[in-house]
């Protein structure tokens, strides 16, 4: 159970590919008219979505997924005609197939309305496609296009054996409706002989012999008097024949079961032992098995008295073929197959984590080897250097192992972008570029909602109405650029629309009205833009459905932040805007300053430093009975010491002739914190503090560092908030205003 | 001896679920993930018995079918195809291309090991 429990995640696993997959093919046939191949991808994902579907039974998606599959059928076959109008409904049909996937996985089978309503749009396209079709198609071939040829007549043999019988077996007034199987064994007489076809199709009449008698005793008689001489014998053609005489209690369904694979491929004929007529013959096998005897007469093995020759009935002849089902792909770019292997995440991350400690005992290593006086030139220190050398490679290649590439979210934006442009009424193309830019696997699963965010935000509040655009000479289409890169050891994301820009005269409006910066604040055009950025802010005058639910781009800030990751912005008015975040490429290490507080070392986050300096003893002024500010240009800051702050110490000492970190909180706002000295930047490796030990406020989490020393890494945001007992709150109100 | 079966299935979740079953019934399973994959596998594998997708990208089950019975050293053997809902005309096709039978999907792990038992000694 618990296997399959494991196969069902892979499904979804799978589908979320597939649907990927689909989403790709689909825009390429909205782009105009695809080629074979591409149809067939994307009727493949649907094929295979329903395929998996069905295995776990999950009954609401397979329904729908076989409309869909059956349209796409129809559309790779020719039968039905593309047009932007039927790649607009596959569009919604895959938006849908996507929640249908996901509600499955969260054990719901949705079948709402608009389940219902899709199907129907679908069906109706399928059907209008078809009976176009059937214009230049036989009218029987093409009725049986979508029931199976056989299907077509199997109705009477299933609803009512006695009428499917009576026209072919007059002389069967034998107990006709008695299921064979309920008195107990059953004599059957059967005659088997092969064809010369059942053999090149890999048949092996001895395993059909087997499997009959596992229904029940058997006494199998070989007929072999039709070998030819051995000089003339053809080796590839079919000389033998058997009479099988089975005693068994089954239906003759049953045997007919056995010789499902060589139907048409041999002479067949079961019959009850005793009598002269073939028992009743209720499966489509028998009618084609019956037809073959005769016609074939030379080689019925069937009673000439028993079968009247006109029992075929005309349809059954022409086997429908329809045209190109699949084809196998001609296109010379294929790549070979990549041999891959899946390995449990929980062994990768514990490969991390031992390479961590690598990274951290070669740091020691080194250390104790400098410190014991040892020349850089002796062999020691040349083997160190080596090691340290293959140990950072080491890091590399396993970081790489869960680097993957940022497409997975990517995918995920062209449905977002339709969605959002239906609802707000514009029109927008979305530009991708760079989704094949690789990143820790864990930093991708957190990069999915502040993009979403500022994909929303580009739409709802960068672009304008088609009206508006073309008002100002623009393209009625706003375009929405969605780009990742690597820069400088991280990853950078960029959102860039070409709307109209941040209405900087609103945005202080806003944030003056809201008491976000004082009435008389004189800010720069780029700290206007920042103000965006602030809990609470919103720039639209009424609340709309997509941006309005609260969450603004100081959420999207604080995410990335979380993610020890930086956000920015540029606009220009008419032109638009362009959030650029930039993120770590993993979150197993992190890049931090080291340095001294009250005697002990400590590493600060680099990612939360604006500026580290050392203050001049008039800048520090005292602002109420213990609160300090500190100047810094035109702005007062909250100063901070962090070693009264973690309660190492509880009389900070003058913070003129020590160092100052001016740093920057998750919400934008800042503050100075003084430290005892700096001994400068350094990738430190994340160990979790809570994990180990318990949760320590104003503590992020741990590091070793190269002396074997267990280092404490600040949470910088905590800091600000834990002010020691007493100080000012009046500090905090310095915010961003200016003198 | 253990008998091999190679398995052709662009789906994982397809291929994993014929693993499992396959392997619980006590046959050796080498998996392929389309046609030019599983003739590749061919190239370095005697497998007893065939099971075979029919859409795949690259080269699909029709296709991989006819490659395979054109190598003299595969004429005779079995190849079952995964076909859905009992699609005679695609098991009339897959007969043509040398098909030796079919499993319908889904299956369960019963008849599949009977399919197999019936084509495979």
């Amino acid at each position: 159970m618990d296997e399959m429990e494991a196969i069902k995640a892979t499904f979804f696993q799978e589908c979320e590919e597939l649907l990927a997959d689909l989403e790709v093919g689909l825009l390429a046939m909205q782009a105009g008219p695809a080629d074979g191949e591409t149809v067939n991808a994307v009727f493949r994902a649907v094929h295979s979505i329903k395929g998996g579907a069905g295995a776990f039974g999950f009954e609401g998606l397979v329904r729908f997924a076989h409309v869909f599959e059956t349209l796409m059928d129809g559309l790779r076959s020719g039968k039905i005609e593309q047009s932007s109008d039927l790649v607009a409904a596959l569009l919604r049909a895959a938006d849908l197939l996507a929640d249908l996937v996901e509600a499955a996985r969260g054990g719901a089978e949705a079948e709402d309305d608009r389940t219902g309503a899709m199907a129907a749009e679908l069906q109706v396209l399928i059907e209008g496609g078809e009976s176009a079709g059937s214009m230049s198609a036989p009218a029987a071939g093409e009725a049986a296009g979508e029931l199976d040829a056989p299907f077509s007549f199997q109705p009477l043999g299933a609803s009512s054996p006695c009428e499917a019988e009576a026209p072919f077996t007059p002389l069967a007034v034998l107990p006709l409706d008695g299921p064979a199987g309920d008195a107990g064994p059953v004599a059957w007489s059967i005659a088997f002989r092969p064809r010369a076809s059942l053999f090149h199709n890999g048949n092996e009449p001895a395993l059909i012999l087997r499997e009959l008698e596992r229904l029940g005793p058997a006494t199998i008689t070989l007929d072999a008097s039709s070998v030819p001489p051995l000089a003339s014998l053809d080796p590839e053609a079919s000389w033998l024949s058997w009479e099988i005489l089975l005693t068994a209690s089954c239906e003759e369904t049953e045997i007919r079961e056995v010789f499902e694979f060589v139907d048409g491929d041999c002479d067949l004929s079961i019959s009850r032992a005793g009598e002269d007529a073939p028992a009743e013959a209720d499966t489509d096998a028998a009618f084609a098995a019956l037809l073959a005897s005769i016609q074939d007469p030379p080689a019925a093995a069937v009673d000439p008295d028993v079968a009247p020759p006109v029992m075929a009935p005309p349809v059954v002849a022409a086997p429908v073929s329809r045209p190109v089902v699949a084809k196998a792909s001609t296109d010379p770019q294929v790549a070979a197959p990549q041999a891959t292997i899946r390995v449990d995440p929980e062994r990768i991350d514990r490969l991390i984590d031992l390479v961590g400690e690598l990274v951290i005992n070669q740091a020691m290593l080194a250390q104790r080897v400098m410190e014991s006086g040892l020349s850089p030139s002796s062999a020691v220190s040349v083997g160190l250097d080596d090691l340290e050398q293959l140990t950072r490679e080491i890091q590399e290649s396993v970081m790489a192992i869960r680097a993957q590439p940022v497409k997975s979210v990517f995918q995920r934006m062209p449905r977002l972008v339709r969605e959002t442009a239906a609802m707000t009424g514009k029109q927008v193309r979305l530009v991708t570029d760079g989704e094949n830019t690789e990143v820790d696997k864990t930093v991708i699963e957190r990069l999915a909602e502040p993009i979403t965010h500022m994909i929303r935000n580009a739409i709802d509040h960068g672009l304008e109405t088609p009206e508006a655009r073309i008002a100002a000479g623009k393209n009625p289409e706003g375009m929405v650029r969605l780009a990742a890169l690597h820069r400088g050891g991280r990853i950078v994301i960029e959102v860039a629309d070409d709307g109209a820009g941040i209405n900087r005269r609103k945005v202080l409006a806003i944030a003056t009205d809201r008491d976000l910066v004082a009435a008389d604040a004189q800010l720069s055009d780029e700290e206007i833009d920042n103000l965006i950025f602030l809990p609470g802010f919103s720039t639209a005058t009424q609340v709309s459905d997509v941006s309005g639910r609260g969450v603004g781009m100081d959420v999207v800030r604080r995410s990335i932040q979380a993610l020890g990751g930086r956000i920015s912005i540029a606009s220009r008015p008419g032109e638009g805007s362009t959030f650029t975040l930039s993120l770590p490429l993993t979150l197993a290490v992190l890049d931090g300053m080291v340095i001294d507080v009250a005697g002990h070392t400590m590493v600060a986050p680099l990612s939360a430093i604006v500026e580290s300096l050392r203050p001049k003893p008039e800048d520090v002024r005292r602002l109420g009975p213990t609160g300090m500010v500190l100047a810094v240009r035109d702005t007062h800051v909250p100063l901070l010491d962090i070693g009264c702050v973690l309660g190492f110490r509880t009389e900070a000492p003058p913070a003129s002739d020590r160092v100052v970190l001016l740093v920057e909180a998750e919400d934008g706002s800042r503050a100075a914190l003084v430290a005892d000295g700096i001994h400068g930047q350094r990738q430190v490796v994340i160990k979790s503090l809570e994990a180990n030990y318990r949760q320590v406020p104003g503590i992020a989490a741990a590091t070793i560092l190269g002396d074997g020393r267990v280092a404490l890494i600040l949470d910088v945001d905590a800091v600000m908030t834990l002010r020691p007992p007493g100080a000012s709150r009046a500090a905090e109100s310095t915010l961003i205003a200016a003198e | 001896m253990k008998q091999t079966i190679l398995t052709v299935d662009d789906s994982r979740t397809m291929r994993d679920m014929l693993r499992l079953a396959l392997v619980a019934a006590g046959y050796r399973v080498i998996e392929a993930i389309d046609g030019v994959d599983g003739l590749q596998v061919l190239t370095g594998e005697k497998p007893d018995v065939i099971i075979t997708d029919i859409n795949m990208p690259n080269l699909d089950g029709f296709g991989f079918i006819e490659a395979v019975r054109k190598d003299v050293a595969w004429r005779g053997t079995p190849i079952l195809v995964l076909t859905t809902e009992s699609d005679a005309e695609k098991k009339a096709r897959a007969r043509d291309a040398g098909a030796t039978g079919w499993i319908v999907k889904p299956f369960s792990p019963d008849k599949l090991v009977q399919a197999i038992r019936r084509v495979a000694a």
